[in-house]
């Protein structure tokens, strides 16, 4: 009961962590058309950055990681506007490849930077200590990710579907001349998403710094699992990639308790059981 | 040079050529030149499936660690011909893209894509878990092959080895030219260029990308086989995600669509990498990032005004 209970913790957390990053994704691979295989490199920005802020600054905890959320933030709205913006026409395989290099070039920044070794976010105290519930006492910093996941969803949810931002955005994305001749400033509504899912990226790499430890090659080691969550939830789809995320991290977080001698087996096992059960993913919006 | 490239055995003689150039010029760099020979049979049976076929596939390692794994086992149990090891290793590969092609080819795009690399992930899963069989982590090793053709024994100066692998090299090109320029091999090319047109036109869609997907499977279990044979060991990582990656950008750097790009590309890939890691592991992703983000932004157009305006 107890190993259940653990697992399913665990797991959920695991999941959001997953969900966070991807969201980002999730929208400029389903609305934005634009395959940033880069996405996983700003997860790593914002921990880095949060890493820096608060061990070599000396900020605390809450204002590190708002401050690495705002620059990692900026600087995909920066990345956007100076050259993602030009590739948005170009074949996929090109967007493929620019991102690609993007992450090497990342990669290869963060070693030279902070150097290889891992960088860890010391977490105060008010998120090391056990939370008693009543029915059993919690990681404080497994309640905060579980709180920041479903603040992420709702969020942005509400704003997609009923803030002005939204509207211009669906707007942009339906046919961005004609939402250009109406006024919408759709170069700014582009770099705005991009830079909102890359912040939200660096939130979810911040977060989930105990689960997945930051080092020069994270891009590239847990770009894989977040592309999962986004194919499997469906492309543009952020309650279908909240979906996928909390199954796929249960499933991973089950199969290390119960079976860890398999490793991913069972991970992607689910993942192409579910793919080809709704190869538009779980929760498609309805676009093809 | 155009005169020259139109005789019909030139590539190979090329290749010859420059392998001839090594060998009596460049005994130091054998080794790498017999890994690029070997990696550039795995990216031209890549090129077969994203090329030709027009399938963007990030999951091709697991046929050619399939086709490494089987030939070291078969040496370690059974022979250690090493003719016998290639045709072995090829056949598993073919069966492996055959079984999971019957799968993953009902999909299409990023939904193929991903379902490619979930094949990739829980092949080489299963190889670290059966230790016994793969050695696990440790990598399969322990196993010897025998003289090539009967006559010459591998040296340590890699001579034997980078003979044998350009041999092989220059048999799998000429196979999967005379395929690809076959009515087959340019239905395929049909295919990728307007699937819904040749399938009115009378072709069966399926089951020409199942052909061949096996084929590149049988070509990419080839490359694995040599490689097994060549470095006498089997690691997890030629089952590995990376791997599958590193090939893909190896054969866009070339330009996908052509067997003498895929090669180019391999050569250009694994020199740099080689050269650029001896001086620090990191610092070749600088080259290789700045690589790639250069050659999308500049478009080829401006390459060849520039190329042009050389006298």
């Amino acid at each position: 009961m107890t190993l259940l209970a653990n697992i399913l913790i665990d797991g959920i957390a695991y999941g959001m962590v997953l969900f966070i990053i991807s969201v980002g994704l999730s929208v400029t691979l389903g609305l934005m058309r634009f395959v940033n295989l880069a996405h996983g490199a700003f997860a790593m920005t914002g921990g880095y950055l949060a890493s820096w802020l608060i061990r070599a600054q000396g900020w605390p905890f809450a204002f590190g990681a708002a401050g690495a959320i705002v620059l990692t933030g900026l600087l995909g709205v920066a990345i956007e506007a100076l050259v993602l913006r030009r590739l948005y026409r170009m074949p996929e395989l090109q967007q493929v490849l620019f991102t690609i290099g993007l992450s090497f070039l990342f990669v290869a920044s963060a070693n030279l930077v902070a150097g290889p070794e891992v960088q860890l976010i010391p977490l105060p105290s008010w998120l090391r200590d056990p939370i008693d519930l009543g029915i059993r006492t919690l990681p404080a910093q497994r309640l905060l990710v579980v709180l920041a996941g479903l603040l992420v969803m709702m969020i942005s949810v509400l704003i997609m579907k009923y803030s002005r931002f939204g509207i211009w955005l669906r707007a942009t994305v339906d046919n961005t001349q004609a939402a250009s001749a109406l006024g919408i400033p759709v170069e700014w509504v582009y770099a705005l998403t991009f830079g909102a899912g890359a912040a939200l990226a660096g939130l979810g790499g911040i977060l989930g710094a105990e689960l997945l430890p930051l080092e020069p090659y994270y891009p590239i080691k847990y770009l894989v699992l977040v592309l999962v969550v986004v194919a499997v939830g469906g492309m543009g789809s952020v309650a279908g990639s909240m979906l996928a995320a909390l199954v796929l991290g249960t499933i991973d977080t089950a199969s290390k308790y119960l079976a860890s001698d398999w490793g991913s087996l069972f991970y992607f096992l689910v993942m192409a059981l579910l793919l080809a059960w709704r190869p538009q993913g779980l929760l498609s919006p309805g676009r093809t | 040079m155009n005169a020259f490239m139109r005789i019909k055995a030139a590539p190979y003689l090329l290749i010859g050529l420059v392998g001839a150039t090594i060998y009596f010029f460049f005994p130091a760099q054998l080794p790498l030149a017999s890994r690029i020979a070997t990696l550039a049979i795995f990216v031209m049976s890549l090129d077969l499936v994203v090329g030709y076929g027009g399938l963007a596939t990030l999951g091709h390692s697991a046929l050619f660690g399939t086709g490494a794994y089987t030939a070291g086992l078969l040496a370690l149990h059974s022979t250690p011909n090493p003719l016998l090891g290639l045709l072995v290793g090829g056949a598993s590969g073919a069966t492996v893209a055959a079984l999971s092609g019957l799968f993953v080819l009902r999909y299409q795009g990023l939904t193929f894509l991903m379902l490619t690399i979930a094949v990739g992930q829980i092949i080489q899963n299963i190889a670290s878990k059966f230790r016994a069989w793969t050695g696990g982590d440790d990598g399969l090793s322990g196993f010897t092959t025998a003289k090539i053709l009967g006559l010459a024994t591998f040296d340590l100066q890699g001579r034997v080895a980078f003979l044998y692998c350009t041999g092989v090299l220059l048999i799998c090109l000429w196979m999967m030219r005379r395929l690809m320029g076959s009515a087959f091999g340019l239905a395929c090319i049909g295919i990728h260029q307007n699937r819904l047109r040749m399938a009115a036109l009378g072709t069966e869609i399926q089951p020409k990308l199942l052909t061949l997907y096996g084929f590149s499977g049988w070509f990419a279990g080839i490359a694995g086989a040599l490689s097994a044979q060549v470095n006498q060991i089997v690691g997890l990582d030629t089952l590995g995600f990376e791997l599958s990656a590193e090939a893909l950008v190896m054969l866009v750097l070339g330009g996908a669509g052509s067997l003498f790009g895929a090669i180019a590309g391999t050569a250009l890939f694994t020199t740099i990498h080689h050269v650029a890691s001896n001086v620090d592991p990191y610092h070749w992703l600088f080259v290789i990032g700045a690589m790639l983000v250069c050659g999308v932004l500049i478009p080829r157009e401006r390459w060849g005004a520039l190329m042009r305006a050389r006298p």
